[in-house]
């Protein structure tokens, strides 16, 4: 049942964007201007194109986001059954979280965390 | 409280006594995407004059005030105006993955949005694992600012989308740790669980000091995680004109405007449900009389009542607080922010596994 819940909405929100922009369509004025094919960069044409190589900075926060976001992804079946597994589950996550934690301290110690 | 699957169980039986099986279903599938595409637009529109009102309070001016009494058919005069405005598609774009991603933003906030609970017995998806699938499809909208970004192909939306990129994914540790928090004590990861948890004292009461330093950390990175407030970098005007969404026009515009607002909604009601009891009345134990009044009062109400005043206190960080820098905003997470949750979070598994908890 939720299952077909989640295809309802999903449909629901694909309808809603194809009728909006078919209203649109229907709807708004269209006119030919070679101006407007231009990207908007303050009235001066643009220079070459905009898909290139790109900071590394942001590849690297999302590497750390990666391995923490995984870790997060660990941490939610355990703290379901936590009032269960007791002190003995806390101390095995805390093992677990100990290990990822020296990951972060490692990332902050080189410099990963800086912006450069 | 009035249990509102009565209705919807009234409605079921009615159309199975003379429909089969397959046409009831067919027709309850069309009356909820309804329901909730409706919900959805007035929200919107509802949280647009909302904010345009409340910063009109916060700088000491009216606000719309012309159209409708008190402006408030504003908003709605807004929304027809902007479905006649041009298309504009620009000459180097991807057009492919420029009309892709209105899509894939929109569809996570509505998927995230009709997981919230409405009232008691009113919700529409009701997953086991109810808050982990909120946090799994409300990053599907991450996709979309960077696809919408790149498409474009104009050296302001690749800056937006990468710093907004870089900027919702930071903050989601965040979100997820602090919702980690709530999972602990609540021992259940889905929303009528949690919300039927706090049925004696919202959690931001009885979860000790760590529920309330979780409550303030998912203020600050949920109002970061929707790009709003302080932490508006990804459209931070006044260097980058409008961010990832600058190159589209019109209702493509819309789009991105309406999940804006929505998102900034989803976020007080995810709010209000882990820490603020969902639609739970406040319940003072020992109090029965008081109890028995705020019982009468509609479980729609206090879910609405209190979404809406999260929403006004993310509102009030937006007008009052300076912009940061994206340096600012990306040491405020991974020194702070992340650190202060984990910390937290074994604080608090520490309550819970002892047992110091109510």
């Amino acid at each position: 049942m939720n299952s077909a819940l989640f295809v309802t909405i999903l449909v629901t929100a694909i309808v809603m964007v194809g009728a909006a922009l078919l209203i649109a369509w229907l709807l708004a004025p269209r006119s030919f201007n070679p101006q407007k094919g231009e990207a908007y960069e303050c009235g001066i044409p643009t220079r070459g194109t905009s898909w290139m190589q790109f900071k590394a900075g942001y590849y690297l926060f999302a590497i750390l986001y990666l391995m923490f976001d995984v870790e997060t992804v660990f941490l939610f079946p355990w703290a379901v059954i936590l009032r269960e597994v007791g002190a003995a589950g806390l101390i095995s996550i805390a093992v677990f979280m100990v290990i990822l934690v020296l990951g972060l301290v490692y990332a902050w110690k080189k410099g990963a965390l800086e912006w450069k | 409280m009035y249990d509102f699957s009565n209705i919807t169980s009234w409605i079921h039986t009615l159309l199975m006594s003379f429909l089969p099986e397959w046409a009831t279903l067919l027709i309850e599938f069309v009356l909820i995407g309804v329901a909730i595409l409706a919900l959805y637009c007035i929200l919107a529109l509802f949280l647009i004059y909302f904010e345009r009102r409340v910063a009109g309070a916060f700088q000491c001016r009216l606000g719309p005030n012309r159209v409708g009494p008190f402006g408030i058919f504003q908003s709605i005069a807004d929304m027809l105006k902007i479905l006649i405005k041009e298309l504009i598609y620009l000459k180097n774009i991807d057009h492919f993955l420029f009309n892709l991603a209105p899509f894939f933003v929109l569809a996570a906030s509505m998927l995230t949005f009709a997981c919230l609970p409405w009232g008691n017995g009113l919700q529409v998806i009701n997953y086991d694992v109810g808050v982990f699938f909120m946090l799994a499809v409300s990053g599907l909208g991450i996709i979309g600012v960077l696809l919408a970004g790149w498409a474009s192909n104009s050296k302001y939306t690749v800056i937006g989308a990468m710093r907004a990129g870089a900027q919702m994914i930071s903050y989601e540790l965040s979100i997820g740790l602090s919702i980690l928090t709530i999972v602990a004590i609540s021992g259940s990861m889905s929303v009528t669980g949690i919300v039927e948890a706090q049925y004696d004292g919202w959690f931001l009461f009885k979860g000790h000091i760590p529920a309330l330093i979780a409550f303030i950390i998912y203020l600050v990175a949920g109002s970061a995680e929707i790009n709003r407030g302080p932490f508006d970098m990804a459209e931070a005007e006044s260097e980058l004109t409008a961010g990832y969404h600058t190159e589209y026009s019109g209702i493509h515009f819309g789009f991105y405007y309406l999940a804006e607002y929505l998102n900034l909604f989803i976020m007080g009601g995810i709010a209000t449900t882990l820490f603020l009891g969902g639609w739970m009345p406040l319940h003072i134990p020992g109090w029965d009389g008081f109890n028995a009044i705020m019982d009468y009062i509609p479980s729609v109400v206090w879910f609405l009542g209190k979404s809406i005043v999260v929403v006004w206190i993310s509102m009030w960080f937006r007008w009052t607080f300076p912009r940061l820098r994206i340096d600012q905003l990306l040491k405020l997470e991974w020194k702070y922010l992340l650190p202060i949750s984990l910390v937290n979070l074994a604080i608090m598994s520490v309550i819970v596994a002892l047992g110091w908890h109510f």
